[in-house]
């Protein structure tokens, strides 16, 4: 959706892919060529190389987009596409594959002289040798799957007798999730920040960075809010690491938009993690803190165009947070929860972006990850952007299936999160506090509060409306009709009085 | 019509007639000045003593739940006069307890036998649904009675995975 809406200014013509499931999804609603390419499942689909390419060459596409999930950051992918002469948005085969081998990438980045977390740089070859480094380095270490990402394959392991069962179970999950077992192993840092930087290079040599963003608060690896600036990045900070950044780039021959995810320590020591080849889910932050549109950028490199700003004319003005709304249940452990959105009513006004994928009678399904949509805000400073998200998620709802918006309220809402205090544990601690809040809670609506009285009159007049409303239908149609009717007189009524 | 609303335990006495388009309100017995307008459907504009709000009425599983600005309450709504609206309530005592799935997925694996004895809170089953998986523990201290599904078999919302007694 975000690449069509690209396309569309560009006056290119945007041809969408979609697998049973998404028939309607939104994407394919907008695009202006659609092409069926198989079953629900991703490997049926957005995952088969061959039926994309065959539509793209049926249809004669200059070029794929791949958007930030299924292949984007495959480069097999990449190559397939050059060698049907079909421009792929976004870096070269060799530099996704150097880069998507977490081991390699390593290597690659000590020879360059960038930090790195002290570890291993090669896959581990046995226990041994993973207890031999562990002990060599010091416990906790982490163990990471060298085709990782987003948290699978991936352990903590605190002591030695740990380790055996830990690297098991990681090497099975990677192997599941990524085909590939590869594991290294690093120090782990302890509640380290997650920050990264933005980078956009052009296929002549022009490389720039953008900066950064604090991405800490995660849950099981996963990003749920993301920020630029970083609250915790000065300017200096900031263009040391940005420099990091492009000679990363640069040692991978890096072209087109990436990110540098770096480990931040408590002595504000940065250490590089990984690069992702590819558009990141939480770039709207950069564009509304920079100005710049990374996705008509990314068109324009991969057409050839050189960079049209250089690293001097980057600024950064203002402060944009992203709320990273999902399908999950929040009474279970935040698991998706699909099902088919019932209301959908969205937010506008000042400082307010939202890149959704869904709308009001989609059915949100089990088959793909249950992000719906993208909320941002974005305000002179980080109080006024908090201010602009608060007040936007009070005007969003969504009902018919549950999401995660009442977490970012209580986020936005604490102390800790207000002055900054954030690392990747904080997301854990704040919920682990949640049981006392909700015994809180309740106490409160054991009472007969306001709102409380204001719901018991709305729940009855609800049922008031629902009786009229049939007792009018009867004898006047289809039950079904007539409850529209129903509906529709009482809208009526709305507009009448709304003229009083 | 009178109504009797139940949020989180506490119950509410609602009496309200509508007449040319105006509300006669009593809360318990007190008359409230109110006023309601469906502004859309599922969206109440309701005006109650000078304050305004947008309610928003969402049913979700079984649930009814009644919004009030970013606070939801799920309600029970019953006319006194209707049988029907008499729930009984589940029986929480001892006795078999079904371990359902909480969504459509896969069954990964199942943690436990049958026979075995079980905590309460203790896993019994790793079900998958969108890429993640999550283990259904048991609700109470006691033995795997049943495994009800193989190990990989896709499941329904409300399908049973196992009984613990």
């Amino acid at each position: 959706m975000r690449v069509i809406r690209a396309c569309r200014e560009l006056e290119i013509p945007s041809v969408a892919v979609y697998s049973d499931a998404d028939r309607v999804a939104l994407h394919v609603l907008k695009a202006d060529e659609a092409y069926p390419i198989g079953g629900a499942a991703a490997a049926e689909s957005y995952l088969n190389l061959e039926k994309i390419l065959n539509v793209a060459k049926r249809c004669g596409a200059d070029a794929i987009h791949p958007g930030y999930g299924f292949l984007s950051e495959n480069a097999k992918f990449a190559q397939a596409c050059a060698d049907a002469r079909i421009k792929f948005i976004g870096p070269s085969p060799p530099s996704m594959e150097m880069l998507g081998s977490k081991t390699r990438a390593r290597q690659e980045m000590e020879n360059a002289g960038v930090p790195v977390v002290p570890g291993t740089s090669r896959g581990l070859e046995s226990v041994q040798q993973a207890k031999d480094v562990a002990a060599k380095i010091g416990y906790p270490v982490m163990l990471k799957a060298a085709a990782g990402g987003g948290g699978k394959g991936m352990r903590r392991v605190g002591a030695a007798k740990e380790l055996q069962a830990a690297l098991e179970a990681a090497q099975g999950e990677a192997q599941r999730a990524f085909g590939d077992g590869e594991l290294y192993l690093e120090k782990a840092i302890l509640n380290p920040r997650h920050i990264e930087m933005q980078v956009l290079a052009d296929e002549h040599g022009n490389t720039v960075y953008l900066g950064e963003r604090e991405c800490s608060i995660q849950r099981r690896h996963q990003k749920v809010l993301e920020e630029a600036p970083s609250p915790l990045v000065d300017l200096d900070m900031r263009r040391r690491m940005g420099e990091v950044a492009v000679r990363v780039a640069k040692a991978a021959r890096y072209w087109n938009a990436g990110t540098i995810e770096f480990l931040v320590d408590q002595e504000k020591n940065f250490y590089f993690l990984e690069m992702n080849t590819r558009l990141q889910v939480e770039h709207p932050v950069t564009e509304l803190i920079t100005g710049l549109d990374l996705v008509e950028l990314q068109i324009r490199i991969a057409a050839g165009e050189r960079l049209p700003f250089r690293q001097e004319d980057v600024l950064i003005r203002g402060h944009a947070i992203e709320c990273r709304i999902y399908a999950e249940d929040p009474d279970n452990n935040y698991f998706p929860s699909p099902g088919t959105i019932t209301m959908l009513l969205t937010p506008a006004g000042p400082g307010i972006r939202l890149d959704s994928g869904v709308y009001e009678g989609w059915t949100v399904s089990i088959d793909y990850d249950p992000l719906l949509a993208k909320l941002v805000g974005y305000g002179q400073d980080r109080a006024q952007a908090v201010s602009r998200l608060v007040r936007a998620l009070e005007e969003l709802f969504v009902a018919g299936i549950k999401t995660n918006v009442g977490l970012f309220r209580r986020i936005l809402g604490d102390g800790d999160f207000r002055s900054g205090k954030i690392d990747t544990g904080y997301l854990e601690r704040l919920l682990g506090a949640e049981v006392g809040c909700e015994v809180a809670s309740t106490e409160r609506g054991g009472g007969k509060s306001e709102a409380a009285n204001v719901a018991a009159v709305a729940a009855a007049v609800f049922a008031v409306l629902d009786a009229t409303s049939k007792a009018s239908s009867n004898g006047s149609g289809p039950a079904d009709a007539g409850a529209g009717a129903g509906a529709s007189s009482w809208k009526r009524t709305a507009r009448v009085e709304g003229l009083m | 019509m009178i109504y009797n609303v139940t949020i989180e335990g506490t119950e509410y006495r609602l009496e309200l007639d509508l007449a040319a388009g105006k509300w006669r309100c009593l809360l318990d017995g007190r008359e409230v000045e109110m006023d309601a307008v469906l502004a859309r459907p599922d969206v109440l504009s309701v005006v109650m003593e000078g304050n305004s709000y947008e309610i928003k009425r969402e049913r979700i599983e079984a649930d009814l739940r009644i919004w009030v600005g970013d606070r939801p309450y799920t309600v029970e709504v019953r006319d006194p006069r209707s049988l029907r609206g008499r729930k009984l309530r589940a029986d929480h005592g001892n006795g078999a307890r079904h371990l359902v799935a909480p969504m459509p997925g896969k069954v990964v694996r199942f943690l436990v036998g049958e026979n075995s004895a079980v905590e309460a809170g203790q896993g019994v089953v790793v079900v998958e649904a969108m890429k993640m998986q999550n283990e259904i523990k048991s609700p109470k201290r006691g033995i795997v009675l049943k495994l009800a599904v193989a190990e990989g078999a896709a499941v329904n919302a409300g399908d049973v995975l196992a009984i613990v007694e």
